[in-house]
This record gives C-alpha cells, structure tokens and sequence, in this order.
C-alpha cells in the first residue's frame, strides 16, 4: 500500500497549492471598507477547512469572521489600525493544519487566529500559535482535553493562548444523556467516526447514561470518507440491531451521520439517530434523503435566531451575501472574531506593531466579556467558554428546529 | 441469522469491490499498467449517473429513470478513460513502468480537484436520488434485512460477469484482448490493432466502474470527489487478492474481501473484533494470501514477459 502514501502527500499538496494561490488572490478584497485615518495592518487569521467534505462549515466560520472585521473595519473600532484576514485551509487534516498555522505564525501582523473547526486538527496547531504567543480562538472544538487536559478529574490549562467560543463534549454529550433519559429511552448503540471529536462525544455520553441507569447496548466505530471509509454502514447496522436499541447516539459529523440515518431507517429500525453539533446542519437532512425526520442533535448555546444580537447577526451576514451559508458555528466564529478584536482595543492600544502586542492580546482576551451572538462571550481559567447553554434540535419537516434550551447543570 | 445476514452484507460490498476491480484487472492484463486513476473513473459515473438525474429528471423517482442514469454513468467514465488513455497512457506506452505509475496518481488527483472545482456543489458531499424499487426501505425475509440496493448491486455484478464471459471468449475483440494479453508483439504480426484492444480494455473496465459508480450512489446516498480513491484502493487489493490480470480472479477477490471484512466484524470477538479491525482483518488476508499463494487465489494468468 505504498501508493497510497504517494497519494497521501500529492493530493494536499495540489490542494495547498490551489488554496494558497486563491489566498493571493481573495486576501486583498477580503479587507472590505477601507477606514481614512487607518494607517497600521494587523491581521486576523482563520484556519478551518475551506476543502474538502466539512468545506461547509469552514466557509461559514471564514466569512463570519470576515463579516465581524468589516462591521470593526467600518465603525473604525481600533483607532489607527485596519484589521485584515487571512484565511489557510486545514482540509480537516491534522498534518495540513499544522502547515497553515506555521505559515500563520510566520506572519508577524498575524495577532489572533479563530480555528480550527476540528479538535484533532487543534491539537496540532495549538502549541504552534502558543509559542508563537498568537491567540487562537476555535469557534467549534468540543473536545474536553484541548483546554484542561487529558485526566478530567485534575483540569490543568494546557496553552495559554487557546480559548473556544463553544461548549465542550463534557457539556454535549451529558446533556444529549440526560435528554434521552428524560424521554424514557434507555438502552441504546452508540457510533463514533474514531476522530477525537466523535470519540470524545460518545465517552462523554456513555458515562453519564451508564450513570443514570440507562444501557449501551452495542458500541461500534465507523470510518470517515476522507479516512477511506466507504459511507457502507451495513455491517454496523446489522450488529446494532439485534441488541433493539431505542436510539443510535452518534459522535462524528453530518457527511457520515446522514448516510447512516438513512440506511438505519432502511434497514427497517426506525429509531432516532442523535448526535452532537456536527450533524446540526442543513446537509445532513439532505444526505439522509427525507427520513431523519425525529432525528437530533445537541448544539452548544441558545438558537442564534432566538436573541435579538443573534438575529442581527443572520440578516448582516445575509445582506453581505456570502455564496456560503453561516452553517452551525457562524455564530461562535463571529463572537471568536470579536472576542479577539475587543482585545485588540487594548493590547493595540500602546503596541508600535502587531507582534509586539501577541503577549498583551491573550491577556486581554482572557479578561473580555460582552454579549456575543451566542450568549455571553467569557473565559474561564481554561480558557473554555463560561457559557453553557445547550439546545436540543430536532429534524421536523425537513427542517432543524429547536426542541429544548436548558443550560447544563 | 447474523451469519447469514453478515454474508450479505458482504457479498453486497463485495460486488461493488468485484465491479472495479475488473478495471484494474483487464488493464493491467494487456498493458502491465497499474491505472491508480481506475478509482476516479467509477467516480466520475457516479457524478456522471448524478448530472443526467439533475438536469433532466430532478425531483422524479421512478425506477425508468435508472437506465439513462446508467447510460450517463457509463457514459461519463467510458469517456474519461477513454480520454485517460489517450492522452495520458499512450504516449508513455514504451517508457520505464514507472512513468505510467506516476502519471496514473497524477491523474487520480487531477479529477479529483476537477470534480471537487467544477462540479456545482461537490465541495462538499452531495445527497444521491433515491429511486423507486431499488434504494428504500428494506425487505425483510424472515430475520434477514434485504437491501434493494444490495439486490442491484449484486445483481449488477452477475450481469456483468456474464456480459464480460461472453466478450472476453466469445467475441473477436476479446479474443483479440487474449492475444494481446499473452504476447502483444506477435498479436500484432498476426493483424491484431494493439491499439485498439488497449483502448476496448480501458473501456471495458470503466464501464463496469461506471455502474458501480451508480450502485454506490443508491447504496449510501451520498457521493463526493474522494469515494473513488478508497473504493479504488479497495478494489485493487481485490484485483491482487484474485489474481491480478485473471478477470475471474478479480470478481473472486471482491466477493472474498468483501465476505472477510463484514464477518471479522461480526464474529472475532474481545478486543480484536468489531468495526475498528474490519480493515486489518481484510489486510491480514491479503498478507496471508499472498505468502502461501503469491499469484493470487485463482492466479495471474498473465505470463511474465520480463
């Protein structure tokens, strides 16, 4: 199998060459209004993927980002300075993650960074942009370990430039147990794509439904299309089902979660599939071809359409008519952006050039608090977001809609 | 039950790893070539099969539909390989075999990124059309689930088998593949265009690609720009497993693979078992295979011209 490793390095590397000649390209328009007085650059950069299967929600977190520094960019809010982004794609992928963020932290207008979209891809850019003292804000990594370690019991920060807008899979996956209790479910398969993500979730998940008497009947593990799975799941449903469980309690994202909804529901075992934030999106009720209805999905904070910040946000981003949609974590890309520009308000304020100012701006952000689209934009010692808002979705007539907001206790 | 239900599942997958791996098969029978783009050409029909659904019958479901999806599958990766074989094979025809080698995985990555920049959409997974009768719900026969897209797909692969039977041993063409196959210089002293059967062989090959392209699609609903390069690798270890050049071989080595991976999932049981090993009980086979059996389960049939 060694043409596959061929394969392996070939294919990123025609990516990134794409992906680097479309930054050239975009990076000078992306800046939108110019502000007069403005004479100094510092740069917001974002690392998500921008390729490849999650593309959907990548493109959302860039342009949320891009539409929170042209609102900065037009009411001129750090006086002197014009923010501009930079946009690397990751494609997802922990080895080209890790490229972009070298490329990122090579930058030295580059200050603050919102990304990545997956906790397997932030593992390998954190130390990067910590030691470069550049603050990395990531809009969706859920995974528990990133901010206080592997051993949960013992939290111990492990970056201090890193901090996530989002709530963790400590949060998520308890509350998608609690949920199912509460309904009376109470024996079901689990699933996971064996990402850190997916994995996290299910743990998460299992502990505190094992806890609250309910029980796992079957465990199974499927692999991603971009890993080289094939989106076959028969072979995992035909386990699952003589165990009758209730539900099918997901952890890995919408490209797979929808495909095996379906097939689920094919396969004549029409439970609900739940899952985590990666399935809450549009695509993955198109994937499952009009039987998920009932299926759910966990996402961290209230709807965004549920607040009067957050309905603003949707109708800017709308009247910026971005090709892309904003996608399940715009909002907390775009509270990111700003929670990095109001820290720039300070740590810009006395600095003569950006890299000086890295140091000042993780202190800062580590101290901002403001009403953000998603609810309150506060970090706790960790650097984990203080919110802990988690609303249940559920697939009805085609659409997410909002079930349950509760905060987790 | 489970047993019986395990083999289904895994004589299904199988036979969409048997559909292409005849594509490698036939192609490195008359050429010696490892076309490492075979992958992309069954994904390119299932786009293929994709846009005639798009333009011309969005929103329908009716099974009539499904034949001139597979006429545009077919004739989507018929035409890139065709197209592949062209521009990129022919004129490496007599360059060191590590030429054509390259150029094959140049060529799996360029369609991946045409498909992926100019395919509307395909930057991301796209939903695949459900059809009447052959996606939906499952039949149930007593305990076992039966997929209808199992029922086309299996039923895609006997057709085929038999399609290609008759052509390989009953037609000129074929004959002349055979020819061609066990020595390309004399075939061609005794009238034989080389050519020709070169280009009917990458044909061939993509045109079962194609259909498989169409039963993947109906199997999990969704396609995207990168299926073909895991199905392809898939389908290569099945072309090595039967017998790499041996088009019988390479429907065997499907199925073979096929039936392993979903019973090592259901049936080893402790920490080596279940979904996560499927993948290196299948390899651990190939590897086994290959030491007591190195020319494959029903071996190469090609003669070694070196």
């Amino acid at each position: 199998m060694q043409q596959r490793s061929i394969v392996r390095i070939g294919v990123p590397l025609a990516v990134a060459a794409l992906a680097l000649s479309a930054c050239g390209s975009r990076a000078t328009t992306s800046t939108g209004s110019s502000s007069g007085s403005a004479s100094k650059t510092v740069k917001i950069g974002v690392i998500a993927p921008l390729s490849g299967s999650l593309s959907a929600l990548g493109l959302g977190i860039q342009h949320s980002v891009e539409l929170a520094v042209k609102q900065a960019n037009a009411t001129n809010a750090i006086p002197g300075w014009k923010i501009e982004v930079v946009f690397k794609d990751d494609e997802a992928k922990a080895d080209v993650g890790k490229n972009a963020a070298t490329q990122l932290a090579g930058d030295d207008s580059v200050v603050g960074v919102v990304g990545d979209l997956n906790s397997s891809v932030s593992q390998q850019t954190q130390p990067i942009f910590n030691s470069a003292k550049i603050t990395q804000i990531s809009p969706a990594n859920t995974n528990p370990s990133l901010t206080i370690g592997a051993d949960a019991a013992n939290p111990k920060r492990q970056y201090a430039a890193y901090f996530r807008t989002c709530t963790t899979d400590a949060v998520q996956g308890p509350f998608a147990a609690q949920y199912l209790i509460a309904k009376g479910i109470k024996k079901v398969a689990t699933v996971h794509d064996k990402q850190t993500y997916g994995q996290g979730l299910v743990e998460a998940f299992t502990k505190e439904f094992t806890k609250d008497g309910g029980t796992i009947t079957d465990a199974e593990t499927i692999t991603t299309a971009d890993n080289g799975g094939n989106n076959d799941f028969s072979t995992v449903i035909t386990k699952i089902k003589p165990g009758a469980p209730q539900a099918i309690y997901y952890g890995g994202q919408f490209p797979e979660a929808g495909p095996l909804s379906l097939q689920v529901k094919n396969a004549a075992l029409t439970i609900p599939l739940m899952g985590g934030d990666g399935i809450y999106d549009p695509k993955f009720i198109q994937l499952a071809g009009g039987k998920d209805e009932g299926d759910l999905a966990t996402s961290v904070g209230a709807p965004a359409d549920a607040s009067d910040a957050g309905k603003k946000f949707l109708a800017d981003y709308k009247a910026a008519a971005y090709p892309d949609e904003s996608g399940a974590y715009g909002g907390y890309a775009y509270d990111a952006a700003n929670a990095i520009i109001n820290a720039l308000k300070t740590s810009l304020a006395s600095a003569s050039d950006p890299k000086s100012a890295r140091q000042a701006t993780i202190d800062a952000v580590s101290k901002v608090s403001f009403d953000g689209v998603t609810g309150k934009v506060a970090f706790d010692q960790y650097g984990d977001a203080t919110s802990k808002v988690i609303t249940v979705y559920k697939v009805e007539g085609g659409k997410w809609v909002a079930d349950k907001t509760d905060t987790f206790k | 039950m489970l047993f019986l239900q395990q083999l289904i599942n895994g004589l299904t997958s199988g036979s969409l790893y048997a559909l292409i791996a005849v594509g490698y098969t036939v192609v490195y029978g008359i050429v010696q070539l490892i076309n490492f783009a075979h992958g992309e050409v069954f994904m390119i029909g299932a786009f293929g099969s994709l846009a005639v659904w798009t333009i011309f019958f969005q929103g329908q479901t009716s099974i009539l539909i499904l034949i001139p999806m597979l006429l545009g599958a077919v004739a989507a990766s018929v035409g890139v390989a065709v197209l592949m074989e062209r521009f990129a094979y022919r004129p490496l025809r007599h360059a060191p075999r590590l030429a054509p080698l390259i150029t094959a995985i140049g060529v799996s990555v360029s369609l991946q990124e045409i498909v992926r920049l100019f395919y509307p959409g395909a930057k991301s997974p796209l939903p695949y059309p459900q059809i009447d009768y052959v996606s939906g719900t499952a039949l149930q026969l007593g305990d076992i689930t039966l997929r209808r897209s199992a029922i086309f797909t299996v039923g895609a692969l006997v057709v085929s088998a038999v399609f290609l039977w008759w052509f390989i041993n009953r037609t000129k063409l074929g004959r002349g593949m055979q020819a061609v196959s066990q020595d390309p210089d004399t075939a061609r002293l005794m009238g034989i265009n080389v050519d020709r059967v070169i280009v009917v062989a990458f044909a061939l090959g993509a045109l079962l690609a194609g259909i498989a392209g169409v039963a993947q699609g109906l199997q999990t609903n969704s396609i995207s720009q990168i299926m073909g390069f895991t199905a392809g690798l898939k389908a290569f270890t099945a072309a090595v497993l039967g017998g790499i050049g041996n088009v019988a071989g390479a429907v065997v080595g499907g199925l073979v693979l096929g039936v392993a991976e979903s019973l090592a999932t259901q049936f080893i049981p402790g920490a080596f078992g279940g979904t996560p090993w499927k993948d290196v009980w299948a390899f651990v086979l190939l590897i086994v295979v290959l030491v007591f059996r190195p020319q494959g389960l029903l071996g190469a049939r090609v003669v070694d011209r070196a």
